[in-house]
């Protein structure tokens, strides 16, 4: 059983409406060993981490994503091409969803439009309450503040160090002064494992190191909801598991839920539920049995 | 913490680490911004240089009002006017004294090569102040005997060896418009833009070198106020008075009138601000050159910036901050290569360039909006940043 890192309790509070606390405990190192002795040990950690037990009960009021009935294309005229029918999804706070199915099925962009990346065409997104159908370009960027997002590629910014990357998360959290935001930054990189690289350029890290900076900087804003959009296809197997289990447990113990598109079957078990997409619908599937992915990894 | 209070607003330097990570690039860049600062310094320093150079003589008059003929176009064509003006201008309350000078082109023959050349000869009592550096009067005395000059120890090299030879204590003697003179002492004038010598001379002298000339004639007459007079208006009260023979210009308008001879009836004004022109479309060029190709690289890393919830402006105003530091970067070194290429200029030509401070912010100016308006234009290309392309 993991355990959440007490700093990034004290330092992260779960729910968004409590003031953001400036002070960053001075724990750090016990916690650093920690995180990175859990992430080296990928088996171990996932042994304990459960196949969904841990989830909190989804409550309808806690839902932190509703879709209804999202319908998309693209093109027009007689070129016109749907690829989303009638989609319907439901994310409560906290659970871990993972979205697979083949290429060209449209998962990208659900992801693209949950993350109100995209102006929704017809049916209704909800995120956090709010409706994404029908809203301006300002207030899907103020939206997008509360959205983590990993992308397939690291996409750190190449001229900033791994510090100042996941700062750059942490810089978009109002009434936080420069030195908090920056103490914010170090807990993140020391809660994935990265606490001796802080000053190195994503140029001279490996490809692991990278996701994992970006998922620092996509908690560091404390998001509500994480995209993941196959955050391991760059990375191999062991490493892929090890950013995979250190992305979920580090959401979870923020409440935060994650929606994660992947195509990778080792890490299927790291979902509370599992969903899949083809020809533009979804449905619900099984999660595969823990030894099978314990073999593969 | 006393710090983020202070200064709240702090954030990563993202413009400065985007510049500074591509060291190559910077360099490039800023050479260029440097290299059409120095060229903008360069002609505009040549140009306000000439200017400056063709009132070398009319800064240093003594005079608050200056007597011109209407007809005088400028220092190379002073037309003439009764030097009885000066004396009826003698009767206004105001004024304190006069200096009536005449002025005029004569051949000098240069004592070495026997070649003539024209050299502005400047004919006054001596005595009189002409100028306003006093130590001069007292000079002039050794005028008062007949044939006698002052030469312009500035003046260009083609007149000949005149100020070595004088300090090695020779007799000087040589022709002025075929008149035989000798040099009595030098004067530190300079050479202006009309004229590449200078020699003072009394007007008794003068006008024996000009024997053509009507004795009661001047070409400019020198008028100083007393103390506390208003220039402008005992200006107007004299041309009121005064027939419309003669034109009335203070100290400062004359100095401008002489400029602006230069500035529009030639095409220097025209050559060198062209010249000033193209080193700010040069460094336009360029900067917009690295700062496009810098959007374009990084169009990824803006985008995930706005998907992460960065609005756009802020995005710009990270572009903006890159001109922005690129036109400080660039500047510097073009102001100090522009001191040095000025210093390098008065040595060459004896021009009166210098580093001023309306040129110093004019180029700054320029620089500046080189660098914004880049900028501005390398922005657009962030509206191609698209959060949606990035997943």
């Amino acid at each position: 059983m993991p355990i959440p890192p007490r700093s990034s309790d004290a330092a992260f509070p779960v729910s968004s409406d409590l003031p953001p606390q400036v002070s960053v405990p001075d724990s750090g190192n016990g916690i650093v060993s920690r995180h990175r002795n859990g992430a080296l040990n990928p088996l171990e950690d996932s042994s304990a981490a459960g196949n969904g037990a841990k989830a909190p009960a989804p409550s309808p009021g806690q839902a932190s994503l509703v879709v209804h009935d999202l319908q998309h294309w693209f093109g027009s005229g007689a070129n016109t091409r749907q690829v989303l029918d009638r989609v319907s999804l439901t994310i409560h706070r906290g659970e871990v969803v993972l979205l697979t199915g083949p290429s060209g099925c449209g998962k990208t962009t659900f992801l693209t439009l949950v993350g109100a990346l995209r102006q929704v065409m017809a049916g209704s997104v909800q995120l956090f309450g709010q409706e994404l159908n029908g809203a301006g370009r300002r207030e899907r960027q103020l939206l997008r503040r509360q959205i983590g997002m990993i992308f397939q590629g690291h996409n750190l910014l190449r001229c900033l160090s791994a510090e100042q990357n996941v700062q750059m998360g942490a810089d978009l959290l109002p009434g936080l002064g420069y030195r908090a935001r920056r103490d914010c930054a170090r807990e993140w990189l020391r809660a994935v494992g990265l606490g001796d690289h802080l000053g190195k350029l994503p140029h001279d890290l490996s490809g692991g190191q990278k996701q994992r900076v970006a998922i620092a900087r996509a908690l560091a804003a404390q998001p509500q909801l994480l995209l993941a959009d196959e955050p391991t296809a760059a990375l191999d197997s062991r490493t892929g598991r090890e950013v995979v289990e250190l992305l979920r447990r580090l959401a979870r113990d923020q409440g935060c839920s994650v929606l994660m598109v992947t195509h990778d079957p080792r890490i299927l078990d790291v979902a509370d539920r599992l969903v899949e997409m083809e020809d533009g619908r979804l449905s619900e599937a099984s999660i595969p049995s823990r030894a099978l992915s314990g073999s593969v990894g | 913490m006393l710090l983020d209070h202070l200064w709240p607003k702090r954030r990563i330097p993202l413009a400065w680490l985007l510049l500074t990570r591509q060291p190559g690039r910077l360099l490039v860049a800023l050479a260029g911004i440097s290299f059409a600062g120095i060229l903008m310094f360069l002609q505009l320093g040549f140009r306000d240089g000439l200017f400056d150079a063709s009132v070398t003589l009319h800064k240093r008059f003594a005079a608050d009002l200056v007597l011109v003929s209407p007809r005088t176009m400028s220092s190379i064509a002073m037309a003439s006017f009764p030097r009885r003006r000066l004396v009826q201008v003698m009767a206004d309350p105001d004024v304190a004294g006069t200096t009536p000078v005449h002025w005029n082109f004569l051949l000098w023959r240069n004592p070495q090569t026997r070649s003539t050349r024209s050299i502005l000869a400047v004919g006054f009592e001596p005595g009189d102040p002409l100028f306003t550096d006093t130590g001069l009067v007292e000079r002039t005395r050794v005028l008062s005997q007949r044939g006698r000059v002052l030469f312009d120890s500035l003046s260009r090299p083609e007149f000949g060896p005149i100020a070595t030879w004088y300090q090695q204590g020779r007799t000087i003697e040589t022709e002025v418009a075929g008149k035989r003179v000798r040099v009595a002492g030098l004067v530190e004038l300079g050479p202006s833009f009309g004229a590449d010598g200078n020699l003072l001379t009394s007007s008794e002298t003068f006008l024996q070198l000009m024997p053509d000339l009507a004795p009661g004639s001047i070409e400019l007459g020198l008028i100083r106020l007393n103390p506390g007079a208003d220039p402008a208006t005992v200006a107007a009260r004299l041309r009121s008075h005064l027939p419309k023979d003669v034109a009335i210009y203070s100290k400062q308008g004359f100095v401008e009138f002489e400029k602006n001879y230069w500035r529009s009836s030639t095409a220097i004004g025209f050559i060198f601000t062209l010249g000033a022109g193209m080193g700010f479309v040069v460094g336009s060029v360029i900067v917009y050159q690295i700062l496009h190709s810098d959007v374009s690289d990084h169009l990824p890393e803006y985008a995930t910036l706005m998907a992460m919830g960065y609005p756009l402006p802020q995005l710009l105003g990270v572009v903006a901050r890159e001109g922005l530091l690129l036109a400080l970067l660039g500047y510097l070194p073009a102001w100090l290569a522009g001191q040095s290429l000025y210093a390098v200029i008065r040595n060459g030509t004896k021009l009166p360039v210098a580093m001023d401070n309306p040129r110093s912010l004019l180029v700054f100016g320029m620089i500046l909006s080189m660098c914004l308006g880049s900028a501005l234009m390398a922005m657009r290309k962030l509206g191609d940043a698209d959060p949606a392309e990035i997943f």
